[in-house]
């Protein structure tokens, strides 16, 4: 079945006249996506890549039955295209934009709350569900159709370790980079419940990395609800205190945060921890094979 | 973007918080002209990025002009935690009847902005917070309405017993929380906050800036003291790279946060010591990787180069015309191992074969590589 997106998905491409936007709905048509409308506020009645253009997210749904969008806009533009892409109530959004004022991420959230839309990111690599669709930039070649569902704060550590996920021959339901800011819009909690409910999701492997206590929370969540094999991988136990690692999130703030706390949360819930990418593959095939 | 504390003091008068008399100074005779218009005794504060200047010595009481002097003397041109001392904020002494603390800041948590308060001021909030949680108060910021009076007062009444002084507190707190929505903050703090002759006033002020909103505040990025930051690390943001300086010598360069924290990581679990994090970001260019290899070449630690890429839009080929600009132009004789896999990586390894660069499978084996190769 795969969850947030699969065959039905009919995308727009908020920012499809930029560099970025016009490159990535190349990629994600050459996956078979259904890339159905392209909006850019003053280039309504072009088209990119053969797919036409719109004013208004309002007028690409009327025209061409959209239910999902994703966001290629600069930050300074993002947050209005996330309100345009509610308002019109589209099912999700996905924000690839990265460096949006955390105050209006916050305002953003709460805004949501009251709407049906479910934002994924921002600073998000977007979603995979290998085979049936593609939103977001992951490279195709690190995934294939399969069983493993993948949640992750990282882009290119989540397609290192799906990699070895793909070789080893079992392959992904979905994968879902959930972005690298301290503020998004869809956790790791929301995921691993799709995942949980999900027939053809047979392992779940969660990604995090240091800053915040998203983690923290995830475990507990774990412990509660999970009944499948869950393996987790943190990034950035080598990170010292009080340096942001990149990511907008990726900060140990006032001795909460680090790796260990958060490693220590996984194990203490049964989450099979690995310690490097490609370690993966053994564990899964313990519990698959 | 953090700021100094005479800076966030003048943002703080400006938005009416009392602080208290005080002038920054520079040098001995702007700390001398400053005393036209201050009286003794006063506190000599260095103003520095960092925490723990008290116990480090950059904070000293002073009564007359001889004392003053002394004091200007040895703490202008300190070196607390790294930092060099080039300012200094020479403040009137208050007495100080309680200290308490007040700030805001964001609760990821709950995904809206946090009013603390607590009696216990003075001290490392964040060690109050741990050991005796009870003593920190806070209610969260609704991000549509902003601080409401009655949240503060109720925060008010459990900190002081007397109507005026928590009137004086619901001011203050809406002071603050008028600035971190204003300035686009992720910290405003008071830190201590003091009675002195049943008065509060601000005694310290701390202010973090989101640097993703400080496109809208060009006053405020004006703010930023270049002098106290890292100059590699400033180098390497206006590459538009991202780049932490640390003190191994196994130097890493990574596409992607999380894969160069995990390539660090694995550094680490193989008995190395990064001697960075720097990632070259999503569409990078061979401009982009050329500088990356300058500034860690230019950390005389690093024994070592690990480059670890997994190409999606970031392409191999790039990756490697930029390792060969550096490898011609900077003469570079340390070990480069690279791990190139993904968008071209074909044509990246023919670029690569006749350099001296070490080519790698897989990230651990490129992690095992690098840390032999240090050895010799």
């Amino acid at each position: 079945m795969a969850i947030l997106i699969n065959e039905n998905t009919r995308l727009i491409v908020q920012g499809i006249t930029g560099r970025d936007g016009s490159f990535h709905a190349q990629q994600m048509l050459d996956y078979d996506t259904k890339v159905v409308a392209g909006v850019t506020p003053g280039k309504g009645g072009s088209d990119v890549h053969g797919i036409p253009v719109f004013n208004t997210v309002r007028q690409a749904i009327e025209k061409t039955g959209a239910n999902t969008s994703i966001i290629f806009v600069p930050a300074q533009f993002a947050p209005d295209a996330i309100y345009e892409a509610a308002d019109a109530e589209l099912d999700l959004v996905v924000c690839i934009a990265e460096g949006i004022p955390t105050l209006d991420m916050i305002k953003i959230v709460n805004y949501l709350k009251e709407t049906k839309t479910r934002l994924v990111g921002p600073n998000s690599a977007g979603i995979i569900s290998p085979g049936l669709s593609k939103v977001g930039i992951p490279p195709a070649m690190a995934f294939s159709k399969g069983k493993v569902g993948i949640v992750s704060r990282s882009g290119t550590l989540t397609y290192e370790i799906a990699s070895h996920i793909t070789r080893a021959g079992y392959g992904e339901s979905t994968v879902i980079g959930i972005g690298g800011d301290p503020i998004i819009g869809t956790n790791f909690i929301d995921c691993l419940q799709l995942f949980e409910k999900d027939k053809e999701t047979k392992a779940i492997v969660i990604i995090g990395e240091i800053g915040g206590t998203d983690e923290e929370k995830a475990a507990e969540y774990v412990s509660k609800n999970i009944t499948k094999p869950i393996f987790g991988f943190i990034a950035g136990q080598s990170a010292p205190a009080d340096k942001r690692m990149g990511h907008a999130g990726a900060i140990i703030a006032g001795g909460k945060g680090t790796a260990k706390d958060k490693i220590e949360a996984f194990e203490k819930v049964g989450i099979t921890v690995i310690y490097e990418p490609e370690e993966i593959t053994q564990k899964l095939n313990l519990t698959l094979k | 973007m953090k700021i100094h504390e005479y800076q966030a003091k003048e943002i703080f008068r400006k938005y009416k918080i009392p602080t208290s008399n005080e002038k920054a100074a520079a040098s001995l005779s702007e700390a001398k002209s400053a005393m036209q218009e201050l009286s003794y005794p006063v506190v000599v504060k260095a103003q520095v990025l960092v925490g723990g200047r008290g116990k480090a010595g950059g904070v000293k009481l002073v009564k007359n002009e001889a004392e003053l002097t002394s004091a200007v003397n040895s703490i202008l041109g300190m070196n607390i935690k790294g930092l060099i001392v080039n300012k200094l904020l020479i403040a009137e002494a208050l007495k100080l009847e309680s200290e308490y603390y007040v700030g805001i800041t964001i609760d990821r948590e709950k995904q809206t902005p946090v009013l603390i308060a607590s009696a216990s001021g003075g001290v490392d909030i964040e060690q109050v917070a741990q050991q005796t949680p009870e003593k920190i108060l806070s209610v969260s910021i609704s991000p549509l309405l902003g601080l409401k009076s009655f949240q503060a007062r109720n925060l008010g009444y459990q900190i002081f017993n007397d109507t005026t002084l928590v009137n004086s507190f619901v001011s203050f707190a809406a002071s603050l929380s008028q600035i971190f929505f204003d300035l686009d903050c992720s910290l405003v703090e008071i830190n201590p906050l003091v009675l002195t002759e049943n008065k509060l006033v601000a005694v310290d002020a701390k202010i973090v800036f989101d640097d993703n909103a400080l496109y809208r505040h060009p006053d405020i990025a004006q703010l930023r003291d270049l002098s106290s930051e890292e100059p590699s690390e400033v180098q390497a943001k206006k590459a538009d790279l991202s780049y932490v300086k640390l003190d191994g010598n196994v130097g890493c360069v990574v596409n992607g946060a999380g894969l160069a924290m995990a390539t660090m990581d694995l550094i680490k679990r193989y008995g190395g010591e990064p001697a960075n994090f720097l990632d070259i970001g999503g569409s990078s260019s061979p401009d982009k990787m050329r500088e990356a290899m300058r500034i860690i070449t230019a950390d005389k630690n690093v024994k070592a180069i690990l480059v670890n890429i997994f190409g999606g839009i970031t392409r191999c080929d790039d990756v490697a015309q930029g390792l060969l600009w550096a490898l011609k132009e900077e003469h570079i004789s340390l070990p480069i191992i690279a791990r190139l896999v993904g968008t071209n990586q074909d044509k990246a390894r023919t670029m690569l074969e006749n350099s001296p660069i070490t080519f790698a499978k897989t990230m651990t084996e490129g992690v095992k590589q690098t840390i032999a190769a240090l050895k010799g």
